[in-house]
């Protein structure tokens, strides 16, 4: 494939140089080498490929509470360049080193309440920590599950499943292009993971040597540095995990906070929904929107306290309409537990916060 | 392998498009602009946001003659790039079939330097026609926006819409249609909106929270507010002042209201001329403000929303508001809204070319306080502050009624102007 790159641009310069303008020839030169257009290339998993067995310093983790993908599974993994490790911190996404490289794998089963049945991959979002910052690609797999191929331009892939219901359910998904990777990603200016930080990370994992701590796993085999007191995000559908409050607002960062934060792509509408944010004006209570447009639904503010029914961050988390539904990006279908979950944090709300 | 191809495709025929260029005389020292052509078929939308992604610095995206049918977002985050048509009737990005998931607008830019776009039509987008968030040096030129099915409330929020951006100059554009703001600038600074027709929007033009704009030689018809230069609290940027709006025409802006409720342009009274609320220093002058059925431009303060604010950085209050020698005409005739209907009642109709709710700054100085709104030299243009303070519906029951100043005695005081705009980094 690169050959045929290779040999594609020699044509191309020949071209640009048969109309006498050397500018032009030192822009193609100057085009930054494309990324591997195959999955494979990247050698992050052994045996067969749709395995997603993790190769060698490859280790996979899961999140306490994960963004909603219209109910796909998902696979993460995480490779550090041999012999760097990163730096502990209680708050912030993690400071991974230049060559990190973190691969997300989205599939649906074939059944959910029986994994037995297997699996279809879709995608594979990998996010590369280059010299220059960090580069979001979107791998899309074969209908053979042999392979996944870059599509910078992202995609569509109709799927269908039986849910935990037993219901079939079907689904137009979306593959985000490579600037809807921006989209969650861009962190004041540069793009950054959003899952892994200490509060995340914090929980079990079953490796194959055996159940353990994820950051302790971490610490042990020498990537994390400096590990202490680590807190812990509750996981929103685990009651036993936090409270009502707890749980909503682990959801809310997670599928709302990337961009609903100071720095942040929707910094300029005022609404801020991190974990940390403890006003409540800044949290939604009683703010007026600011460009909601056809948002409101007819509603005065993002949250009214104990009336989820006239609050538009409800109104919103429960649209699919592409001007009105919030997130925005990668997900087309509602997620109707997550939505249960905050309606229950809105009735909860004393009322005395208006 | 088929991506591949695209790509090689764009590239090639950006080269052989620079091709057609003649070739200088001399040698040029910057390297040849890049004009990748996206002409309209099979994939268009996405050989042109594959165009879009592969942008480098000081390309041209250009799309050809036709109608191009996106169902997502058309996103850019490449500084310096153009994305231009063949002008806005030959050349129309349709969002009619924008599904849900793919993003919230039409168009979506996010580089952090420069982006220019001209020349062609953004029409039924499902949120805003196009969003630039967080640019330095942004152009608009001749561009259209607008939704097929006329003004209705499921329309996108806004038609162009800058935010969190420097040195921004929209011109010669047209939108109509939009449930919220034809033209919105947010929580910008130095900004130039000149030459540009908006008409049945909810709002014609709005500049809210930002700093040091000028608003001149636009007309606004038929909207339900012309122009809006308001401050809102809980935001980012909180310091709404320097504005200057002249020489426009804001005529019969009288279209009902359809933003949805919740939205806070859904309390502008239809029939507004224009609006300024809770900013500091605009200057209006030389505009010609006619036959707005509410009134031709109103003063008002953050609380007459009867919104709460809990923002203890937000200033709800106008000051050095100055309105001097515009044209006035034939406005008040049948004023609209819910705060008319109250007002009606203490006041009568027609109701004045000029409407202040008297509101000032209790932290300011007596003196301060009193040169918070300047109107002079507008010819027989008619004026009222209808003293907000004293209607609430106690002294609305206890038959208190407030005082209507129609006097411009007390307003008269001379507020300096404001210097002009000067865009940075743009020719």
């Amino acid at each position: 494939m690169r050959n045929v790159v290779r040999v594609l641009a020699l044509i191309a310069m020949g071209l640009a140089s048969g109309c006498g303008k050397p500018a032009a020839e030192e822009k193609i030169a100057d085009r930054r080498a494309e990324p591997p257009a195959l999955l494979s290339s990247y050698k992050l998993f052994a045996g067969e490929l749709r395995e997603l067995r993790p190769a060698s310093g490859v280790i996979p983790y899961d999140l306490n509470t994960p963004l909603f993908s219209d109910y796909t599974d998902k696979y993460r993994f995480i490779k550090l360049p041999a012999g760097t490790n990163v730096q502990f911190q209680a708050e912030d996404v993690f400071q991974f080193p230049v060559g990190t490289i973190i691969a997300k794998t989205f599939a649906y089963p074939v059944d959910a309440r029986d994994p037995s049945l297997g699996r279809r991959l879709i995608e594979t979002r990998l996010l590369i920590h280059e010299s220059d910052g960090w580069v979001g690609l979107p791998y899309v797999w074969n209908d053979e599950q042999t392979e996944a191929r870059l599509e910078l331009a992202g995609g569509a892939v109709d799927v269908s499943w039986v849910h935990r219901d037993g219901n079939k359910r079907t689904n137009n998904y979306i593959v985000p292009n490579a600037n809807q990777c921006k989209g969650c990603h861009k962190i004041g200016e540069m793009m950054q993971p959003i899952g892994p930080t200490a509060r995340q990370l914090n929980r079990d994992f079953a490796y194959e040597n055996g159940r353990d701590n994820q950051l302790k796993h971490w610490a042990n085999e020498g990537l994390l540095a400096n590990l202490s007191n680590a807190p812990k995000l509750a996981v929103w559908d685990e009651p036993k995990s936090g409270t009502v409050e707890e749980r909503a607002r682990a959801w809310l960062e997670i599928n709302c906070a990337h961009c609903h934060r100071p720095d942040g792509p929707a910094r300029n509408s005022g609404l801020d929904l991190r974990f940390s944010q403890n006003q409540p004006v800044a949290l939604g209570v009683m703010k007026s929107p600011v460009a909601a447009g056809p948002g409101t639904g007819g509603r005065s503010f993002d949250i009214v306290p104990g009336k989820p029914d006239e609050s538009i961050l409800m109104f919103r988390i429960a649209s699919t309409h592409p001007g009105i539904m919030m997130p925005e990006l990668g997900k087309r279908l509602v997620h109707d537990e997550g939505v249960a979950l905050v309606r229950s944090w809105i009735e909860s709300m004393p009322h005395e916060l208006k | 392998m088929r991506f591949k191809t695209y790509w090689l495709v764009i590239v090639l025929m950006g080269i052989t498009a620079g091709c057609d260029r003649p070739a200088p005389s001399v040698a040029p020292k910057a390297p040849a602009t890049r004009v990748v052509q996206i002409e309209p078929g099979v994939d268009a939308a996405k050989r042109a946001q594959e165009a879009l992604i592969l942008a480098k610095p000081g390309d041209i995206v250009e799309f050809g003659v036709g109608t191009f049918e996106f169902k997502s977002t058309l996103s850019l985050d490449v500084n310096d790039v153009t994305i231009r048509g063949k002008g806005p009737e030959a050349t129309i990005l349709s969002f009619k079939e924008q599904g849900q998931g793919t993003g919230g607008e039409g168009i979506l830019v996010t580089s952090k330097e420069k982006f220019t776009l001209h020349d062609l039509a953004i029409v039924d987008a499902k949120g805003d026609g196009i969003k630039v968030n967080g640019t330095n040096r942004v152009v608009f030129r001749n561009v259209h926006v607008g939704w097929s099915n006329g003004p209705k409330e499921t329309n996108g929020g806004y038609g162009i819409y800058p935010v969190q951006s420097k040195n921004v100059l929209i011109e010669s554009c047209h939108v109509s249609g939009a449930a919220d703001s034809g033209i919105y600038v947010g929580q910008s600074t130095n900004i130039v909106i000149r030459g540009n027709t908006v008409e049945e929007n909810v709002a014609g033009i709005e500049v809210e929270n930002s700093t040091d704009a000028d608003v001149y030689d636009n007309t606004a018809t038929n909207n339900s507010g012309g122009v809006l230069v308001f401050t809102l609290p809980n935001l980012p940027k909180k310091d709404g002042t320097n504005c200057r709006v002249f020489r426009n025409k804001l005529a019969g802006n009288n279209h009902p209201n359809f933003a949805p409720k919740g939205n806070i342009v859904a309390s502008v009274p239809p029939g507004t001329g224009m609006m300024i609320m809770a900013n500091d220093r605009v200057e209006v002058f030389e505009n010609t403000i006619e036959g707005n059925d509410t009134t031709g431009v109103s003063v008002v303060s953050f609380l007459v929303t009867q919104r709460p604010i809990k923002d203890e950085g937000y200033n709800p209050y106008c000051a050095g508001i100055s309105i001097h020698s515009n044209q006035f005409a034939n406005n008040g005739a049948k004023p609209q809204g819910s705060l008319a209907t109250i007002l009606m009642l203490v006041m009568g109709k027609p109701f004045p070319d000029i409407l202040y709710d008297g509101l000032t700054d209790p932290k300011l100085s007596e003196t301060d306080r009193a040169n918070s709104l300047s109107v002079r030299e507008n010819g027989s243009a008619t004026f009222a502050n209808f003293d907000a303070a004293s209607i609430d519906p106690k002294n609305m029951l206890t038959g208190k009624k407030p005082k209507i100043v129609r006097d411009l005695k007390g307003y008269a005081g001379e507020i300096p102007s404001l210097p002009e705009v000067k865009l940075e980094g743009l020719n």
